[in-house]
């Protein structure tokens, strides 16, 4: 026992992976107490979500989980839906399940990436975000943006696909596999990347659900629970995939997950690409002024970090009383000084990275 | 960067001195100009786009500017994302460690002026030059990587027409009109007209 250090980690930090601030004691170079300070995003979305109309708060949901808007364009748009009793035509939901699993495949290319950064293996990074680029390419040909889309609106979506994108997706599912294979083997095959994150951070599956975690952190644990699967939303009923589950609950597990959801994504997307119909994109007569009767609503999907909840609450006014996001990094990244205590320094940052968080969406 | 300042004081003050200061501009601004080494500020969306301009795709680093996470590294920072209260005081003291001569890019239009933040909330610096001192600004919510990689050469240019005597200022002439020069339009117009002749 050597003398206890406080460390001040970020906010501004590298490893950090956004605006984090990690108040560390350490004795020697194990971590005995960490405290997670947040609140450096804090934008106050959910505030100004009260003081517009229900459509003008869909480009704020955009820059929640900015990693990945679609998830929760989407789950903002099914509140409202739910709320005002839209019905949503069947080809904007194939559209939204085409474009929600290329976005987890967007995602979890920039968790997988700085997974492997975090422990030394720079390369993987380099060769995830190349695939992350394609999928940000068929984005910007779908709706112009290559971030923040605003393309998941209430009652479908803004507008039906440009000539030629289906062929670019189906080239982009049928290379993605292989890519993806590739880094497996070099980023999990690695010797030292797989020393690095074997048993690192190790999370029990029933601690998982005790605490509340959800998508690739709780399924790295072993805890099979997906909303796709057991909540089933929108069509994925129709179509037929595996989850992926680890068995230890450790770094590894986790990174190793998101890798395979993002093949598992590309099955699916090719299944709803051939069952895809023409058909409107818009459910009609959606006023551009949604007024709902009093009431309240709460609808969530699986996003690439677990399950995203969007509650509202209406007093029949054309503004949202209230909006509350149950944003999965939040509950991810209150594991964190759990898992790190007792794991050294440089361990910190590979369990931060494996909870893969988004200070959006944590802060909001 | 005491000894460079005091050689371009003592040189500026000496008769005959400025057509060696001349020179000796020339060479530090080329040479700072070519390396702005760039401290990534990436709070929010805008880090995305940060990133994405220093992969493959984009491939900054072609531009001499390497992302240094070290500010006692670097010469320019790119403030890329909302700035709140909480944060504020942070990245002062990040710009505060920099050492001179240092430049600001603020990119995006949250750094720029708080942008879709920029009503009904309480925690958001309505723009970074509200305590930094602004060079380039970026606009676009977020900006596209081409648009950091302009921005950065907007700055070049700044960089150029810099001196080392104190007070002075190289006149440097822009090969291409800025945007939003008046000349712009006549010569656009010239052009159309034949080049100017009949």
């Amino acid at each position: 026992m050597t003398e206890e250090l406080v460390v001040n980690i970020g906010p501004s930090h590298p490893s950090t992976h956004g605006v984090c601030r990690m108040v560390t004691t350490l004795d020697g170079e194990i971590v005995r107490h960490v405290e997670v300070v947040i609140g450096h995003l804090h934008r106050g979305i959910e505030k100004m979500a009260e003081n517009r109309t229900y459509l003008q708060v869909v480009p704020l949901t955009d820059r929640l989980d900015y990693v990945g808007s679609m998830y929760a364009n989407w789950a903002y748009c099914r509140a409202v839906e739910r709320l005002a009793g839209i019905r949503v035509p069947e080809r904007a939901e194939y559209l939204r399940v085409i474009v929600c699993e290329l976005q987890r495949i967007a995602s979890h290319m920039m968790s997988v990436g700085p997974a492997g950064a975090d422990v030394g293996a720079t390369t993987a990074f380099m060769y995830t975000f190349a695939q992350r680029e394609q999928v940000v390419d068929l984005f910007e040909q779908l709706c112009g943006a290559r971030l923040t889309y605003n393309y998941v609106r209430p009652g479908g979506v803004s507008m039906d696909v440009p000539e030629g994108w289906v062929d670019n997706v189906r080239a982009f599912c049928r290379s993605h596999p292989s890519a993806m294979a590739e880094v497996d083997r070099f980023l999990f095959g690695n010797v030292i990347a797989r020393q690095r994150m074997k048993g690192i951070g190790v999370l029990a599956p029933e601690d998982a659900v005790a605490w509340g975690a959800s998508g690739p952190v709780a399924r790295g644990s072993g805890v099979s629970w997906d909303l796709r699967r057991d909540d089933s939303y929108s069509v994925y009923p129709r179509l037929d995939f595996d989850i992926p589950l680890g068995s230890n609950g450790d770094c590894y597990d986790r990174a190793r997950v998101r890798l395979w959801e993002a093949i598992e994504s590309c099955r699916i997307i090719e299944q709803a690409l051939d069952q895809i119909e023409p058909g409107p994109v818009m459910a009609e007569a959606v006023p551009r002024l949604i007024t709902p009767r009093p009431g309240e609503a709460y609808d969530h999907i699986e996003g690439a970090r677990g399950s995203l909840g969007v509650y509202l609450v209406s007093d029949g006014t054309p503004r949202p009383y209230r909006m509350k996001v149950r944003s999965p990094a939040f509950c991810n990244l209150a594991l964190v000084p759990m898992l790190a205590e007792g794991h050294t320094l440089s361990d910190l940052v590979v369990i931060l990275g494996s909870l893969d968080p988004v200070f959006g969406e944590v802060d909001r | 960067m005491a000894l460079i300042d005091d050689l371009g004081k003592a040189l500026d003050s000496s008769p005959g001195g400025s057509v060696i200061l001349t020179s000796v501009d020339a060479i530090m601004d080329w040479s700072r100009g070519k390396s702005l080494w760039t401290m990534p500020m990436g709070t929010a969306c805008c880090a995305m786009e940060l990133i994405a301009a220093s992969f493959s795709k984009f491939d900054f680093d072609r531009h001499g500017t390497i992302p240094r996470a070290d500010p006692r590294h670097t010469d320019v920072m790119v403030v890329a994302g909302t700035i709140t209260y909480k944060m504020a005081p942070a990245v002062q003291r990040l710009y505060d460690q920099m050492p001179d001569p240092k430049w600001v890019i603020a990119m995006g239009n949250c750094a720029v002026s708080g942008g879709i933040f920029y009503y009904d909330t309480y925690s958001v610096v309505r723009g970074v030059d509200e305590f930094l001192p602004v060079d380039v600004y970026i606009a676009g919510c977020p900006p596209r990587p081409e648009a950091l990689q302009d921005a950065i050469f907007q700055l070049r240019k700044k960089v150029d027409s810099e001196s080392v005597a104190p007070g002075r200022v190289r006149d440097v002439e822009y090969v291409l009109p800025l945007p939003g020069d008046p000349r712009a339009g006549d010569r656009i117009q010239a052009l159309r007209d034949g080049g100017g002749r009949k």
